[in-house]
Formats: C-alpha cells, structure tokens, sequence
C-alpha cells in the first residue's frame, strides 16, 4: 500500500513540471522507498496519480536500472566493473565480496541482507576501486577495507537482529 | 601552477554553502549579468570567450545559444548524468562547488531568456543531486531564482530531476524524453533541440562543467577566458585521469597541455604505476579511439588530439600499462555499451552483442583469424548506421585497438591464451 502523504508528494512534484507525467520518474521514487520495490501497488499508485496507465507507467519503470523489480536486499551493493576499476583490480574484489557474501553478482541473500550487483562506471575513477553500499560511495578499495566492510555489515545486522530479540514485540510476534 | 578556473575554489571548507561561495566572490558573476548586460550581450561574450562544450562533442557554446528559435516558452537543460566510462568531473562540481553550478545555470538561463531550467542529475549520484538541491534551495531563499530576481524584472523556476540509471540518457534528446516522462529513447535530429526541444519547446542543452565555467566569464571578461589555452581551443578544461598512473584525479589544465605533462608531471598523474611502460591512452572517456604510447606528446586540445587520431570527448583519460591485455580491455569496454544500448536501434542492439561475443570468444582463446576482420565488419555496420552516436562509440575502441595492436588479437587465436598480464602464459624459457 502507498500511504496518502507519499501520494500527495507526488501530486505535488506533478503540479511543479511544466507537464504532470514528467513527475513519472520522482514519483516512481517515492512509491519505491515506501515499498522496497516497484511494487504493483506502487505503479498503481503512481498511475492513479499521474492519470497514466499502469502499462504505460510500467513501461517507464522497467527502462531505468534503479526502478527495482523485485525486493532487494537491505544492503544493495553495487561494485563498478567499468574499465578504470577494471584497471584497478576491482574483479578480484568482486569475487571476494561474492565469497564473503556467499552469493554470485545478481543474487540476493535468502535471508534479505544483501544484493550484489555490478555496475557501470560510477564517476568514482580517480578512487578506483569503488562500490556503493545504499547509494553512498565507498572509494578506494583493497582487499582489506572490503574485508572490514563485510564484517562492520555483519556486526549492524546482528546488533539489530539482538535488539528485535529483546523487544518484546520481537518476542511474542503478532 | 597555472591559474585555476573552475575548481579554484572546490577545496575551500564550506563553498557549497552559500554564505562562504558568497565570501569568494558568489553570485557577483549574476548580479552583473542581470545589471550590466541585456541576454544578447553575454550570449557574445560567450561566443567571444571561446568556451566550447565539456560534454563530449565541444559544439561552441555561445554559437548554441545563438541558434535558440525565437518562440517561447524555452527550457534550460543541464547536463549532470555523466556516466561516460572514465569521467568523474561532474560528479565533483555537483558535490563540492553546487553553487557554481546553479550561478551558471541561472545566468544561462538569463542570457537565453529561458523560464525554466532543469538540472537533470544521474539516478547513482545521489550525494551529488542532494548537494545540487540544497544550493537550489538556498538560491531561492536568497532571492537568486525565482519571480524578479534581484529586481531585475527576469524570473526562472529551476527544477533538480534525478535520472534512474541509463547511460543513453545522457543524449540530450534522450534526456529530454526521460524528462517528460517517458523512456530514455533518442529522438531524431534534426530538428535540433534549439528548434524544438523539451516540450517542444526551444532548448538550451549544456554539460555541467560548461555551465560551471559561465561565472568566472562574466565576471572576467571574454578576453581574460581565452587568453588560456590555444588559439582554437580556449580556456581550461578538468581532465580526470585514472588508470594505470600513481595519482589518479581530477586536474583542471590550461587546453594545450601536453598530455605527457598530465601523465608524468609530479603535480598530476605522478607517472606510471609501478614506473611500467605506457601502453595505450583513452583521452577522452570509453567512446573515444585509443592512441598509442607514440603519442603521449600530443596538446591537449580539440585540434590536436583529432589529428593525432581521437578526440578530446568528456575529458576522462584512461591510462594503461604495458601489463595491458587490450583485448580484455576492450572487451570490458564492448560491454559497457552492450549493457548500455537502449534497444531502439537494430544495428546497435543486435551489434554490440555480437561484438561481446566474438571479443570474449578471442580473450578466452576460442577465437578464429576470420573473427579479427568479422570484429571490423561489424563495426562497419554499426558506426555511422545507427540512430544515435552510441552505436559509433560502441566501436571507437575496437577499431583503433585492433589498428594498433593487431599482433595481440592474432596471438590470443594462435595461442589461445593473453601476449600480455596475468593471464599471459610465461614463456618456457622463465620457467627454467
Ligand atoms: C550516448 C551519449 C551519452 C552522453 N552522455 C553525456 C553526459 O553524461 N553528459 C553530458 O554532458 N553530455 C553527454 N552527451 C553529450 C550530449 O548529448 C550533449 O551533446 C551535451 O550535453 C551538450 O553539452 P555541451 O555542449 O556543454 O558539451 C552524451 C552523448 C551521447 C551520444
Ligand atoms: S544507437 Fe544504440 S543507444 Fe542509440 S538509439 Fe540505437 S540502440 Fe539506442
């Protein structure tokens, strides 16, 4: 379910554009960070809004790489392959992430944590390697700075997962 | 040290806030555009600086603004999708001196009596697009956009819009489509955006590093602009070098420079890693033709490094090491626009597969003497036959590697393994 304040945003940033349906793309946005994904509910949503059809809303979704299909990992992962980091080295630490995250470059965890993807150029070249973790950069890659990322992501994943333990809420479910 | 342009300021603590751009000389540049010059006038002084465009062809850009059609309403486009393999300028503009990229946007904007502008960001550059918004923001406090600007009677709406991942819409007409709404498909030219653009709408189109360099003009002075650089390629200009050297980075460099002072010079590139021997450079990101180390004495400028062969493009030069496997290279390259192209044309998108395929069936040894030439075939029926300039930079590296190393295609076919790097099979007499 979209919430009605993500549908007003959106119905604000249409009335912003000259044209509503360029808010297409924002709107997608905000429809994604409510759901995780571009959800049905999400095009439906951003449809209703923009007075588009959920095929013609869909079509626009699944050009763009960053309109998720399906539910992503909670940490996304994106390691440029791109020719400066290839340079640099990045596939050995592509296969080291593929190892420590026990998934191949595509998947997601069965547990939710991860995705792991590769990526084009990310504009980072001059701190090659590089990955980004949710969007923020990671730069100038080693091997051991990609070892202490995986094991930092391992210790925030088990600190929340003791802290939903705790909570009674965790305990007793619903 | 040659005097800085564009990034003199990028280092100072603070400058993308706009109390401390305003202490180095913010927004004087646009209180004198819109109090001392009518748009026409700095359209000249554009013209008459020289600057031309830093998003990869180098059109002229006041001539561009010339060309505007004359009805309105017109839009502003500003180009920050960079997402050319080996270019990373933009990137930094956006994050470190947002403000001097929105300073140019709005005396742009003035000059072409544009209403509103857009600065369409790349969807991955997300610190960079919150960076741009929040100096958008601060100009509409301040008084800098918005209705009558410092009461000069000229106002503009400038709209921040992400893009969500495709390289192809950093073509402007597929730009202008991805701002509409829609999927990012090139459209076809002419008309030219001036004549019908965004909305159908006159438009103004320009790189972000080109509209960064639009203050710094106005407030010097044409004359002052294009006393950098060479008689035909005014100014400065970043270039971002990664690769195989010690210091990979951004370095603004007067036009002209040779491309041996970028690489070696301590200041810049530092050398090559691991003082190895130079093998090949990109100058100007992955869709230009690759030059070999003979010419690491040429200006970089648009005039010579075309007749040594390619083209200065988005600035971004790749430097490789003799421990290069060109065809591995270029096959990571091949699949960049593979990756990239967006279906809309049948040589482009049937061809980049191909040339995927029969690039990774060379590296990995299975290739045939008949596929080195079938490789050139189909970028023949690639370049120049395709809707958009993506199907001929899908083939700028092939074609020129193949040119300049051809005896390392044939050794992957006879000998099945890489002449160079780590997959290089040692020869028998080191194993001795
Ligand atoms: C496939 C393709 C990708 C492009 N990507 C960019 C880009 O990311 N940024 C950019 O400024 N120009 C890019 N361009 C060039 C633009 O089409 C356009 O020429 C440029 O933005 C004009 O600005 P300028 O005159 O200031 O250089 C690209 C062109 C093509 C064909
Ligand atoms: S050349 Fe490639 S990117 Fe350009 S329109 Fe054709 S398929 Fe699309």
């Amino acid at each position: 379910m979209i919430s009605e304040q993500a549908k007003q945003r959106m119905r604000e940033l249409a009335a912003r554009y000259p044209v509503a349906r360029s808010a297409v793309m924002p709107a997608l946005y905000i429809a994604q960070a409510e759901e995780g994904y571009v959800s049905r509910a999400a095009l439906e949503a951003v449809a209703e809004v923009l007075n588009m059809t959920v095929d013609d809303v869909e079509s626009v979704a699944t050009f763009y790489t960053m309109y998720y299909q399906r539910p992503p990992g909670k940490k996304v992962i994106k390691v440029c392959n791109s020719i400066s980091c290839y340079l640099r080295g990045c596939d050995a630490l592509i296969e080291q992430l593929e190892r420590r995250l026990r998934i191949k470059r595509g998947e997601t965890s069965p547990d939710g944590r991860y995705t792991l993807l590769t990526t084009e150029c990310l504009a980072s070249c001059g701190t090659a390697p590089v990955l980004q973790v949710n969007d923020e950069f990671v730069e100038n890659l080693t091997p051991e700075l990609v070892d202490r990322l995986v094991d930092q992501w391992e210790a925030e994943f088990q600190a929340e997962g003791q802290s939903q333990g705790r909570s009674p809420a965790g305990a007793g479910g619903c | 040290m040659p005097e800085l342009i564009i990034t003199k300021h990028i280092d100072v603590p603070g400058i993308d806030r706009l109390s401390v751009y305003r202490q180095y000389g913010g927004y004087e540049a646009l209180e004198k555009a819109l109090r001392e010059y009518q748009p026409e006038e700095i359209v000249e002084l554009v013209k008459k600086s020289g600057l031309r465009g830093r998003g990869g062809a180098g059109f002229p850009t006041g001539m561009k603004w010339g060309f505007l059609a004359k009805n309105e309403p017109r839009y502003l486009c500003c180009n920050c999708d960079e997402s050319e393999p080996g270019t990373f300028k933009d990137r930094m503009l956006m994050e470190k001196n947002p403000h001097q990229l929105v300073e140019g946007v709005i005396i742009t904007s003035y000059a072409c009596r544009v209403s509103t502008a857009f600065i369409y960001v790349r969807g991955e550059l997300a610190y960079a697009a919150r960076q741009v918004q929040r100096a958008v923001d601060e100009a509409y406090a301040a008084g800098y956009i918005g209705k009558n600007i410092l009461g000069s009677g000229y106002s503009l709406d400038v709209i921040v819009h992400r893009g969500a991942g495709a390289y192809i819409c950093g073509e402007e007409s597929a730009l202008m489509e991805s701002l509409e709404g829609r999927r990012g498909y090139p459209r076809l030219k002419p008309p030219f955006p001036a004549a019908v653009g965004l909305y159908g709408g006159p438009t103004v189109i320009n790189n972000c590093e080109t509209l960064s360099t639009v203050p710094a003009i106005v407030r010097n002075g044409a004359d002052w602009y294009a006393s950098f650089g060479t008689e035909k390629s005014k100014g400065t200009r970043i270039f971002c070098l990664s690769g195989h050297v010690k210091k990979p980075g951004n370095y603004e460099l007067p036009l002209g420079t040779p491309l041996r002072t970028l690489i070696y010079d301590e200041q810049y590139g530092g050398g090559i890693l691991g003082d190895k021997k130079l093998k090949a450079v990109i100058p100007g990101g992955s869709s230009t033709f690759i030059l070999g180390a003979d010419k690491v004495d040429t200006p970089l400028d648009f005039e010579s490094v075309a007749a040594a062969g390619s083209m200065l493009g988005s600035g971004g030069v790749i430097v490789m090491h003799e421990d290069t496997c060109i065809v591995d290279a270029v096959l990571r390259m091949t699949e960049f626009y593979r990756d990239e192209s967006c279906g809309k044309c049948t040589p482009c998108r049937e061809g980049t597969y191909w040339l995927v395929q029969l690039l990774e069936r060379i590296e990995h040894g299975h290739g045939k003497m008949s596929d080195i030439d079938l490789l050139l075939d189909i970028c023949d029926n690639i370049s120049g036959k395709s809707f958009c300039p993506l199907g001929d930079a899908a083939t700028s590296s092939i074609t020129s590697s193949i040119k300049l190393f051809r005896e390392e295609y044939e050794y992957h076919v006879r000998e099945g393994c890489c002449m160079v790097g780590p997959k290089a099979r040692k020869p028998a007499a080191a194993a001795l």
